[in-house]
Formats: C-alpha cells, structure tokens, sequence
C-alpha cells in the first residue's frame, strides 16, 4: 500500500471539494435562476469532460499550464516554479474535470426550488445572505451533497488528466490511481490489488452516504 | 386621494412590456381592494410591482407616506425594506420549516427571545394552536394558507396583499377562509389588496373592485356599482355581465326622467341618463336581475316594462337554477340571458323551443359609451349591432 499516494489523493480530492463547492454553486445559482446569453454554451462547456477522453483534457491542460502558455508562465513568474507537475497544478486539473460532477447536481437542485419561495423569503425581510443560508443551502443540501461526494469520488479515481498534467512525482503528483498503475507495471499485484480494493471501498462508500444522505435529506421535508 | 393626503397605499406604475401595465389604484388603512381581470391582465404583477419583487418601467408606491418607489427620483427599496405581508397563490411556505419557524423567519425586526411567543400568538390567532410544530408537508390546504398569512402578518406590515389565496382549496374550507379574513380584517387596520379572478369572491370580501384589462385599470368602485354601472362594454364583460347590446339613444324625457333608445327589437324605456345625447350610438346592457319573466298563468303589472318576446334557444340545469338563453323574436342574433330558480322555470313551463316574454326593467338598464371594437378575449359574445 502506497500511503503517500493515498495521503495525496485525500489531499487533493479535499481541496478540490473545499475550493470547487463554493465556486460551483455560485455558478449554479446563476445557471439554475437566470436567462441570459450563451447559458447553453456554459452548460455544454461545463458537460465536456464528461466526453472528452482524459487524455484529451490532459494534454490541453498540460499545454496551457507549460511555460510557453501565458497561464503557465505567469505562474512560473509568479511562485518561482513550473504550474506543470505540480500539486496546485493537478488542483486546477481537478477543478476543472471535476466540473461536471460538481455544478449539474447543484444546478437541479436549486432549480427544484420555486421562484416564488425565494420571493417569499425576500418579502419576509430576509436580506439576501440570510435567504440563501435559511433557504436555498436547506433546500439545495441534498444537491450539495451529491455534488461533494461525487467530486471527492471522482477525484480519488482520476488517472488520465492526472497523468498528463502532474505524472507520478512521489509526494507531488502521484496520486494512488496513479500508483495503482505503477504497481500494475512493476508486476506488484500485491500492492495493486490492496489499492484497488481500497478505491473501490471509498468510492462505494461515497456513492452509498450521497444516496442516503439525499434521502434522508427529503424525507425530512416531508415531517 | 393619494397616499400623502392620508393613510393607506396608492400607486401609479407604467410600463410597456414583457408585461404590459397602465394601472393607477389606492386602498385606504382598513379597506380590501379586490384586483379583478382574466389570466395575463396584470393582477400578480401589480402585487408584485407593491412588494418589490418587480421593477415597473416608470411609476412610483407609497404607502402611509413612505415612499417604496418612485422611478422618478431613483427610490426603489427592495423587498426586505418595504413592509408588506403578502399571501402567495400557493403560499411558498418554506417546507423544512415548522408553521411556527416559517412564522418566525418573518420576524426580522423582533428581537429573537420574543419570536417564539409573538409567532404562537399569531399562530392562535388563525386557529392553529396545536399544531405550530407541524412541517407545511403536514398541513392541509387550509391549515397552509393560514400560516401563510400568520406569517405575512409577522412583519407587522403597512399593508397586506393576497395573491389568489383561496384557489388552492376546497369550497368548504374556502367559505371558512373567508370568514376568517373578514374576521381579520377587523383586528388589523391596513390596506389589504385581494387579486383574485373569482368574482363573486370578489364581490363578496372587497369593498372596492378594480378591473384590470391588459394591466390597465378600466373601473374601480364598489362591487354593486361595478357590476350595475360598467363604464364600457368591456367591463361589463369581465364582469360578467352578458347581455351587452347596441342601440342608438332617440330622445331624453324630463317627466316622467326617462332616456328612449332604439335596438333592433324596437324601443326600449332606460333610467334618464342625460349625457347621451340624441343621436348618439351607445352600448347598453341589463343585469339578469332586471330580467323580469312574464307569468304564463296570470299577467303582472311590470309586463307593460319594455317587453320583449321570443323563444327559449337553450336551457340548463345548474342544480336550484335555471340559466336560459332567449333568441328576441325575429332576430336570431340578439341573445338575452336569463337566470331564474327550477320552481319558476317549471311553472313557467320553460323549456327549448317554448315562446316565453320579459320584461327589461328600466331602472336597470345603463347606458354606455359605444366603442368601435369590442375585444373577444374578454371571453364573451359580440354585442349585436343594430
């Protein structure tokens, strides 16, 4: 077992949720409430992951992430090291890929709430800040939920993107999906085969708490 | 009369579309306006425009002198600045709440060591002790819309506005809402604005009607006024009044105070209504109520009152009533809509086919400008012309 490769995909997994959640469901909201221009094309972009092969992604995201890219290289200028191979690069990676997994869930979510229950919460003299913390987060936690879990999930199991972007820099980059592979190549079924156990665990756990949670969740409105 | 000079809301709002509006109303402190008008006539959106949740292009709200909006000078408070109690059509509760916590979330300016007792109180107030911990999921119908408007009363609220309120419950518990708005009405002293397209609701809970068409106020004034003294053919269509005629005005009498005006029956004696002129083209109409059948068994004293003979072209049972409609001898196209109770139509032996005769009271006929088009989406029949 490669702990340091599951201590770093809990890591990054962690800090996709943590920085992809509140960035997603302000995203969300816009999608879920308002009509403007281009919205499909958002919606289509933010879906394009889930179709892309990772490799595709990767290589993208490895070229605008090189130093020859203006986001890469202002980075590099910015922090002293290359965006590539690094873990706040695999986190941009993960943001990215995660996209899918995180906004649609919210977005339906949010969506499911009437419009008048907002304008009834606004009526009431709530201040915007208060209706989305007493009204649209209890609402829409069952979406948040399934959006964290998915993400978390997806994460820990992302190879692809993660291969092109960050490689297999122990402590750095390789993530256990990663090392998996590695074992597979050096013929060390032994550790493959506690890994894979270990990711299939997790991710079944995740999709298991998301659906209880979700349940829980709307079964309570209804008390 | 306007919000300045006294107490109450008044409102002017203009704007020429998504949503087309031209509406200019007030509702005194204590009184319940009644919005009336067909689907797409603007109702929601005036509420709307009052509560802040939308922006009208121009126009301005004030409501006991406080100035909510005034597109002129920049005021446009938001909702949370407006105090307004407002009860939505399928009441937007909020459904991880308890009644008494949806009750409370309204309570924004009680400190909140008070919330609890001040929302139980309201909550005893619309009958529903007991059952303050009971999620909206829960409730009945009834029991919704009363925590709907506990919690629009929560706010303490200058003025409350009731959007369809009772459209979304039985005809039993609908009657028992009704009650207890009036009973309402009595303790709390603001202007309530009740949009509903039931117009016997209407009539039955306002003081004032307001008859919207395509966002305009074309009449506002009390509902028996409305309803006998529409100022045009449209009005007198949404408010359901049916027979809405053509005519042409032939002389005006001082003794006995009578106005003559001809349609294609022939003529007709109406109340004196000096401002038409001889000459003129006018639309009138008669409410059923002025609708007087001649016995078959016996004649009566009215019968020498405008008569008017024909066949009955239809005829249809609505449980102890009869509604009737009259093809005027001669002339297939003048329609006159009748309603009288079973018993009288039995008597009566009123039935398709049968040769029946009216009289038009005078007294109830009124005399209206006549207008080149009359608009079908009003859902009623064209007048017949003469």
């Amino acid at each position: 077992m490669d702990w340091q490769a599951l201590s770093l995909s809990l890591k990054l997994s962690t800090w996709t949720v943590i920085v992809l959640l509140p960035a997603g469901l302000l995203l969300a909201r816009e999608l879920a409430w308002r009509r403007f221009r281009g919205k499909n094309l958002i919606e289509a972009t933010l879906s394009l992951p889930l179709v892309l092969p990772p490799t595709v992604l990767g290589y993208y995201l490895l070229v605008a992430m090189g130093g020859n890219a203006p986001v890469g290289r202002w980075y590099q200028q910015w922090s002293g090291h290359p965006l590539v191979f690094s873990f706040e690069g695999l986190l941009i990676a993960s943001l990215i890929f995660n996209m899918p997994f995180a906004v649609p869930p919210m977005q339906r979510a949010l969506e499911t709430i009437p419009k008048e229950m907002r304008e009834a919460a606004a009526v009431c003299g709530l201040s915007p800040w208060r209706i989305f913390r007493l009204v649209e987060l209890p609402l829409a936690w069952n979406g948040i939920l399934t959006a964290a879990v998915l993400t978390f999930a997806h994460t820990l199991g992302e190879f692809g993107v993660v291969l092109m972007v960050g490689g297999s820099i122990p402590g750095e980059t390789r993530t256990i999906a990663i090392a998996i592979y590695d074992r597979v190549q050096a013929f060390d079924r032994d550790a493959a085969n506690s890994m894979a156990a270990l990711l299939l665990a997790l991710s079944f756990v995740a999709i298991v708490v998301a659906q209880l949670g979700g349940g829980y969740l709307s079964r309570r409105h209804d008390r | 009369m306007t919000g300045e000079q006294r107490s109450g809301l008044s409102l002017q709002l203009q704007q020429a579309g998504p949503i087309p509006l031209a509406a200019k109303l007030d509702c005194a402190a204590g009184e319940i306006l009644a919005l009336v008008g067909p689907s797409g006539s603007g109702k929601s959106s005036i509420l709307r425009c009052i509560a802040g949740l939308l922006r009208p292009q121009s126009g301005s709200v004030r409501c006991n002198g406080e100035i909510w909006l005034d597109t002129v000078n920049g005021v446009d408070l938001p909702p949370r600045r407006r105090r307004v109690g407002m009860v939505f059509q399928n009441y937007a509760l909020f459904p991880h709440m308890s009644a008494v916590e949806n009750v409370m979330s309204a309570m924004t300016d009680v400190p909140p060591e008070q919330r609890l007792d001040q929302a139980r109180v309201l909550l005893r107030r619309v009958h529903l002790d007991g059952l303050e911990d009971r999620r909206p999921a829960l409730l009945s119908g009834g029991q919704q819309q009363r925590v709907a408007v506990a919690r629009a009363l929560a706010r303490d609220p200058m003025a409350l506005l009731l959007d369809e309120p009772f459209s979304a419950v039985d005809q039993v518990t609908r009657r028992k809402l009704h009650r207890e708005l009036a009973d309402l009405r009595r303790q709390w002293h603001m202007p309530v604005i009740l949009v509903t397209h039931d117009l016997n609701e209407a009539a039955m809970l306002a003081d004032r009607l307001c008859i919207l068409h395509r966002g305009a106020t074309l009449q506002s004034g009390p509902p028996q006024e409305v309803k006998s003294r529409p100022r045009n053919a449209l009005v007198a269509r949404l408010v359901d009044l049916q027979n809405v005629f053509e005519g042409v005005v032939r002389e005006q009498r001082e003794s006995p105070p009578l106005t003559l005006i001809e349609w294609p029956a022939g003529r007709l004696e109406v109340r004196r209504q000096p401002e038409f002129a001889a000459g003129t083209r006018v639309h009138w109409v008669v409410p059923p109520d002025n609708i007087i059948l001649h016995r078959r068994d016996r004649p009566s004293r009215g019968e020498r009152e405008n008569p008017v003979a024909g066949v009955v072209a239809e005829c249809l049972t609505l449980g102890e009533q009869i509604s009737a409609v009259m093809h005027v001898a001669g002339r297939a196209d003048l329609r006159l809509h009748l309603t009288m109770p079973a018993h009288v139509a039995r008597r009566n032996r009123i039935g398709e086919g049968e040769p029946i005769c009216v009289s038009l009271l005078a007294e109830g006929i009124h005399l209206m400008p006549w207008q080149p088009q009359t608009p079908k989406d009003a859902g009623a029949e064209e007048p017949a012309g003469i």
